[in-house]
Formats: C-alpha cells, sequence, structure tokens
C-alpha cells in the first residue's frame, strides 16, 4: 500500500496551485487520497504518519468546512493541530501578513494551511517560511485541494477523465475553486465548459482551455459533471447580475436544466450551497448528487496532501 | 531653483565627446566649454587645441555627451513621507541617472496646492538637492477633484505645471473649469489619463490578471478618459498633457488630436516602454504600477510612438514605496516604482534595440520637456546653463538594491543588467555623479 513506502509525491515544498503540479503528480496524489477514504471508514481512523508533527491552520477569510476538514485530516494522520483564530489575533490589531507568517514560522511549524482572501498572498507566505505551506483558498487565484477532492469524487463515479465533459456554472468570474477544476480536469484529460452570463466571465477565459456558453441549454448538453458555483449574495442583486429570481430563472440548477445533461450526469457543488438560487433543493439532493460525497472526498485528499508534502520535510523537523 | 550664479567656477572645457543634442542639430565629435556655470561654447570647434591654456579640460573619448535629463514625473516623500525619499536623497538619484532637473509632483503630505508650498519646495531643494527640481502645484484643492487651486498664484511661486499626480480630475466640469482658468494663466494642465469608475482592478485587464486571479484595469479606462479630455481642449483651448499613457489605443488618440491641431503632449514611463504585463510574474509588486503594465503589443506600440515623436517625453515616474508598502498581498500593495537612476539606461535599450533612434531618446527626455513646460535647461547652446551628462552608451551595469541611491528599493529592474548609463552628470557646471564603477 502506498502510505507504507512513503515514497517521494510531489517534487515542491508547498501546495500552491494546481497549475504547479503535473498530471502525474495529480494521480498520485488521488490514489494516495482513496486509500484514505477506506481508513477514515474504519472504526480506529488514525494513521500515525505525521507523528510528532505540528500543523497551523491560519484562516484570514473565515470557513467552517475547508478548516474542519484540514483539521480532521492532520488529526486523524496525528498531527498536533493548531487553529489560529485571525480576528483574535494581532492581524486586527494592524500587524501585516508576514509578521504574522514570521512569527508562526518562529514557532517550528511543520505545516501551515493558509486561506486569504487576496490572490497571491499564499505564495507570498510561502516565499518567507520554512515549513511546508498548503494553500487552503487565495482570493481569486486557487484553491488546489478543492479541485483534487472533486476530481477524486468524479473518478469514482467514471470511467477516468479522458473526454469527460465537465460544465462549470456560475461565477467563474470570482471563483478560485472554478479556476482550479479548470487547469485541473483540462490537465487530466477533460473536456471542461463554463457557464455564466459574460459578465461573470473573466476576460480571456477562453484561452484558458475551456468552451464558453452563456445559456444552461447549450452548456449542459451532453455534460458528464454539472459543477455548480456559490454566487454570493451582494453580487446578485444589481452589481453582477440585475436579481436573484433572474439569476434562478436562467442560470439556476432545477431538475428541468439538469435534463440537458447526460442521463445520471453527476451534481456537484463546493458549497455552502445558497439553496433555491443557483441550485434547488430536490437536484442538491436527488440521486444525482454527489455533493456530500465531496465533503467526505475532501478529508481523504487533504490527507494525502499532508501525507505526500511531509514526505519532504526535512527528518530533523523544519530547520 | 538651483541658483547657477551662487558657484563660480573657472573655465572648464569637455572635448573629445560625441554629441548628441538633436535640437541644436549637434550629433557627432565635438566639446563644451562651460564658465560659472553657463555654457561658453558647444560643437565641433570645441577642442583641446581651441581652448589652449584658458580651461580645464576633460577628455571624454568614448564617451556621449548629452543636455542633462529633465524628468517630468517624479514623486518624493517630502513634505510628509520622508522615510520614504526626500528631495535630497531623490536628487541623488537623479544626478546617477543623468537627471539634472527633476519635475516634482503635488502628492505629498500636505498637497502641493498653495503657493507656500511651492515656496518651501523650492527652498528645501535649493538648499538640499544636488540637482534642479521645479514642482507642479495640484489642479483642485487637496487633490479633492472639487475646488480649483489658486492657479495663478502657484505660477508665479515657481510652479511649472498643474496636476493631481495619481489621480484624474474625474468631474468633467471641474476639469473644464481648471482648463479655462489655467488657459488665461498660460500654465499647463498635466493630467493622470484613467477614468476612475473603470479602474477599480490592480493591473491591466484580460487574460494576465484572470490568471493570476487579480481584478482587471481595461485599457479603455485610459482611453476614455483622454477622448474626454480631448474634447475639453478643443473647447477651451488650453495646453493639456497626459503624463503617462500605456495602452497603443492611446497612441492613435493622441495621434489623431495632433492631427486636428490641438495643442496636447504625452508621455510615456521608461518602464512602460521595456516591461510589460508578463514581468508580474508570480505576483511581484514591483511590477505594480499605475498605468498598469499592459500587453508586449501595446509596448511595441509605445516605442513605436517615441521614434514616431506621438509620445513626446519619456519620464521615470519615480515613486518611492517602502517594505511596509509593497511586501504585502498584490492587491494590497501600494503602486509604484523607483526610476530617476534607470530612466536613461532602460530607454536606452531602445538604442540598442533600434526601435528608437538615439537622438530622439535624448529629445525626448531633454529639449523636449524643456519645450513643454518653458525651462531654459535641457538644450546644449551658448548662454544656456550648464546642464549635461556624460553617456557610456556600452558600460553593462546590475541593478542592485544596496547600490540604488534613492532611499527606496522598489526597483523592477533589480538584479537586471542594463547596458548604458550615465558616468559623469553636471549641474550648473558642477559635477554632481561620478560612476564609481568607472
Amino acid at each position: 500500500m502506498t502510505i507504507e513506502t512513503r515514497s517521494p509525491l510531489l517534487k515542491g515544498q508547498h501546495l500552491l496551485a494546481v497549475d504547479g503540479i503535473s498530471s502525474l503528480e495529480a494521480l498520485r496524489l488521488l490514489d494516495l487520497a482513496e486509500s484514505y477514504v477506506g481508513v477514515s471508514r474504519q472504526a480506529d481512523k488514525r494513521q500515525p504518519v505525521l507523528q510528532g508533527r505540528t500543523q497551523v491552520n491560519l484562516f484570514f477569510e473565515a470557513s467552517t468546512r475547508t478548516q474542519s476538514s484540514f483539521e480532521i485530516a492532520g488529526k486523524r494522520l496525528g498531527a498536533d493541530v493548531m487553529n489560529m483564530a485571525v480576528a483574535n489575533s494581532a492581524v486586527s490589531k494592524g500587524e501585516t501578513l508576514l509578521d504574522t507568517a514570521m512569527t508562526i514560522n518562529a514557532m517550528q511549524p511543520d505545516f501551515l494551511v493558509v486561506r486569504h482572501a487576496s490572490s497571491g498572498a499564499v505564495e507570498l507566505l510561502a516565499q518567507k517560511v520554512s515549513c511546508a505551506v498548503i494553500n487552503a483558498g487565495d482570493g481569486q487565484h486557487e484553491h488546489p485541494t478543492q479541485a483534487l477532492l472533486d476530481a477524486l469524487t468524479i473518478r469514482r463515479h467514471t470511467q477516468g477523465f479522458e473526454g469527460l465533459v465537465v460544465a462549470i456554472c456560475g461565477d467563474v468570474m470570482h471563483s478560485r475553486v472554478a479556476r482550479s477544476n479548470i487547469h485541473l480536469l483540462g490537465k487530466l484529460g477533460a473536456h471542461v465548459r463554463v457557464v455564466a452570463p459574460s459578465t461573470l466571465l473573466p476576460s480571456g477565459i477562453a484561452n484558458f482551455g475551456v468552451e464558453v456558453h452563456r445559456r444552461m441549454e447549450t452548456g449542459l448538453k451532453g455534460a458528464d459533471v454539472v459543477m455548480m458555483l456559490r454566487l454570493q449574495l451582494e453580487r446578485m442583486t444589481g452589481a453582477f447580475v440585475p436579481s436573484i429570481r433572474e439569476y434562478y430563472r436562467f442560470y439556476g440548477l432545477n431538475a428541468e436544466k439538469l435534463a440537458y445533461a447526460k442521463p445520471g450526469a453527476l451534481v456537484m457543488h463546493p458549497g455552502p450551497m445558497n439553496r433555491g438560487i443557483e441550485i434547488d433543493s430536490d437536484v442538491a439532493d436527488g440521486a444525482q448528487s454527489v455533493i456530500r460525497e465531496q465533503v467526505e472526498m475532501g478529508v481523504a485528499v487533504r490527507m494525502a496532501v499532508l501525507d505526500a508534502l511531509s514526505r519532504n520535510l526535512p527528518a530533523g523537523g523544519s530547520p | 531653483m538651483k541658483s547657477a550664479a551662487k558657484h563660480p567656477q573657472n573655465r572648464r572645457a569637455y572635448v573629445n565627446a560625441s554629441l548628441v543634442a538633436p535640437a541644436q542639430g549637434l550629433k557627432g565629435p565635438g566639446g563644451i566649454l562651460i564658465e560659472d556655470g553657463w555654457i561658453l561654447d558647444v560643437g565641433p570647434r570645441v577642442t583641446r587645441d581651441s581652448v589652449g591654456s584658458g580651461a580645464a579640460v576633460t577628455d571624454c573619448a568614448g564617451l556621449t555627451l548629452i543636455p542633462g535629463l529633465i524628468d517630468m514625473r517624479v514623486f518624493t516623500g517630502e513634505p510628509g513621507n520622508e522615510y520614504r525619499e526626500t528631495l535630497a536623497s531623490a536628487s541623488e538619484a537623479a544626478a546617477a541617472g543623468g537627471v539634472t532637473t527633476m519635475i516634482v509632483m503635488p502628492n505629498t503630505q500636505p498637497v502641493i496646492d498653495d503657493a507656500a508650498l511651492v515656496d518651501f519646495i523650492l527652498r528645501r531643494a535649493r538648499d538640499t538637492a544636488s540637482v534642479r527640481v521645479a514642482p507642479m502645484a495640484a489642479i483642485t484643492k487637496g487633490l479633492a477633484g472639487e475646488l480649483m487651486t489658486e492657479i495663478g498664484l502657484l505660477g508665479e511661486a515657481g510652479a511649472v505645471a498643474v496636476t493631481d499626480g495619481t489621480r484624474a480630475v474625474a468631474n468633467a466640469n471641474v476639469f473644464r473649469r481648471a482648463l479655462t482658468y489655467a488657459r488665461d494663466c498660460g500654465m499647463l494642465v498635466v493630467q493622470h489619463v484613467e477614468e476612475p469608475t473603470l479602474s477599480s482592478g490592480v493591473m491591466n485587464g484580460g487574460e494576465t490578471a484572470s490568471r493570476l486571479g487579480l481584478s482587471g484595469n481595461p485599457a479603455m479606462s485610459e482611453v476614455i478618459m483622454l477622448e474626454r479630455d480631448l474634447r475639453l481642449v478643443e473647447m477651451t483651448g488650453a495646453r493639456y498633457h497626459a503624463a503617462q499613457i500605456s495602452s497603443r489605443h492611446s497612441v492613435d488618440v493622441i495621434r489623431a488630436a495632433k492631427a486636428r491641431g490641438l495643442p496636447v503632449t504625452c508621455g510615456v514611463s521608461a518602464h512602460h516602454l521595456v516591461l510589460n504585463e508578463h514581468d508580474i510574474g508570480a505576483y511581484r509588486t514591483f511590477f505594480k504600477l499605475s498605468p498598469p503594465l499592459r500587453t508586449e503589443e501595446d509596448r511595441r506600440a509605445l516605442a513605436d510612438a517615441v521614434a514616431e515623436g506621438v509620445i513626446d517625453v519619456i519620464v521615470s515616474g519615480h515613486d518611492p514605496q517602502s517594505a511596509d508598502t509593497k511586501r504585502l498581498p498584490f492587491a494590497e500593495a501600494a503602486y509604484g516604482a523607483v526610476g530617476l537612476e534607470t530612466m536613461l539606461s532602460a530607454a536606452l535599450s531602445l538604442h540598442h534595440n533600434q526601435s528608437v533612434p538615439l537622438a530622439r531618446l535624448v529629445e525626448s527626455m531633454s529639449s523636449k520637456p524643456a519645450e513643454i513646460l518653458g525651462l531654459e535647461t535641457g538644450r546644449l547652446a551658448p548662454g544656456a546653463p550648464a546642464d549635461f551628462a556624460l553617456v557610456d552608451l556600452n558600460l553593462s551595469w546590475t541593478v542592485e538594491e544596496h547600490r540604488l541611491r534613492s532611499r527606496a528599493k522598489n526597483s523592477p529592474f533589480e538584479h537586471r543588467t542594463l547596458e548604458g548609463r550615465a558616468v559623469e552628470t553636471v549641474v550648473a557646471g558642477e559635477r554632481v555623479y561620478a560612476y564609481a564603477g568607472r
């Protein structure tokens, strides 16, 4: 079993972006994660490969599910996990991101799991610390573990990625989940479409190697996977789309629109969902939905990432 | 301004140089004879033999002698943010870059929107700076874009133009009145061309910004402001200068305006002539500029426009920022890059790659800004102030943080090797800089 061999899986010290890993590395991570799915379903979930290691979750942006997912992943692997609540920290007293990073780095953690509202902030931080840094979402740039867990979920239900049609629908412009998925699924051979009103598509999106659609009817036609994105409330009341009801009318996923996709197409959502806005409850909870499985795969993928990066850590701990 | 008469000097000659001063028709071997801070004679007839024993002679074999450069867009931190840059430290950087006149922007604390503050800048410069300094004053009080400043009094105090610096005067009615009033005062109006409601981004809008997950400013935000302004210039007849253009579309707009005979000029920063948006790489904040670096297609069009003369002047856009404003996530970091020491070298790369003739580059940084601002410097002619630079066109040097004379170190050229630089800079007959590595 891969877990026992502890051979290197990733070239880099950090996991900052899907854009920076090869398809081979991604597939190896998915294989390792698959083994952790089994571990997580056992009564005894401990797999102490990170015994003695310290993992700090540094979330500059509020998140319940990603932070708990990383926390559970670290604990199942035997690491000491600390959640740094930034609202209570010196950051709110005017300390800069790098000062915070240097302070935490001096406490000799082995992993820093970082989420920040600014694109590139995690990369900036990674340049200044000696431990392994995992990007848990930076601004509108990337959210690599989300893309990996989405890929793992898809792989469990399909015959591989080659030629698979994946429609990513909604607020692509502001979505790091969309960017990471476009890069990863494209790398793995899937055929990726984006479906959104033009005000929610970033400029130059056609050059990302995706097919661009403005209507759900055409965008979902023949799709194997329908991946919905969350639309922030403040963006749907006139700023980017005119109103919630207009958005729901044209882009909300309900049974009728889902019927454009292939029969049995997977329905995905990174959460948290706006039920009745971008997705109907009967679809979100329906037979085609794998949304809850995505959450389960999230823990497995994060265990795999922590394990893989730990293999690149110096044996004596970070200097 | 620096007083030339205060430092009487003996007669000095620089001979055996290659002269480049296109406005005076000088191109070729020759020399310059100076006395008491003024040029006595210049041209091919000034030789070691012609000077005889009446002057101290410097042999400039292998060097090019050009008018001292005039940089039309320099930000310092004085008054208010002296830890970033003072007039004195900026002048040291200027001297090292062959710049003998810095035109400083009013974006300080307090804002230069009052005659007494113009006077303050001039006195501080006289007492502390090693090159000439002339301020531009604000168009609107406090740079707030609402009420016009005392444009007439500011001009009398020594302001060479009015501008809101890094801010566009967005209100069309306010700008129209300011243009109308400035025309009566004979004052040049300099605008930062960017429509603020289209400029909430932090880099050039387009695919690169989308990949980085950064919000973008479309090039059209510049073009829209420029086209609006030109209609107002047509209405009012005021003299107008677009401080820095960054897009190829703006080049077309300026070309057309000039063809219509409008009193319009424009500038471009040396950074925008040699860098493009891809240099930002992994969120490198030293490349976060306003206007933003745009595409390679834009960069090439800008260089061509300098060669063609559609773009009149090259500026440094020198904007010192410290670690606390630059070592931040890209979206949160301040705009700006230092450039006084690298403007000439960066511009010379366009000579080396044959995209802009040397004479045009020199003109765009000396006689052209002098003409636009009505300065007596920027030329090599008998009776003119003895401001000039000796340049080694082929000297390779590497930009290194610890060697930069600017108090701030935010140079996008850090660790880059540039070809050509000033090796000696003379202001009012006094040597203010000599390259140590020579």
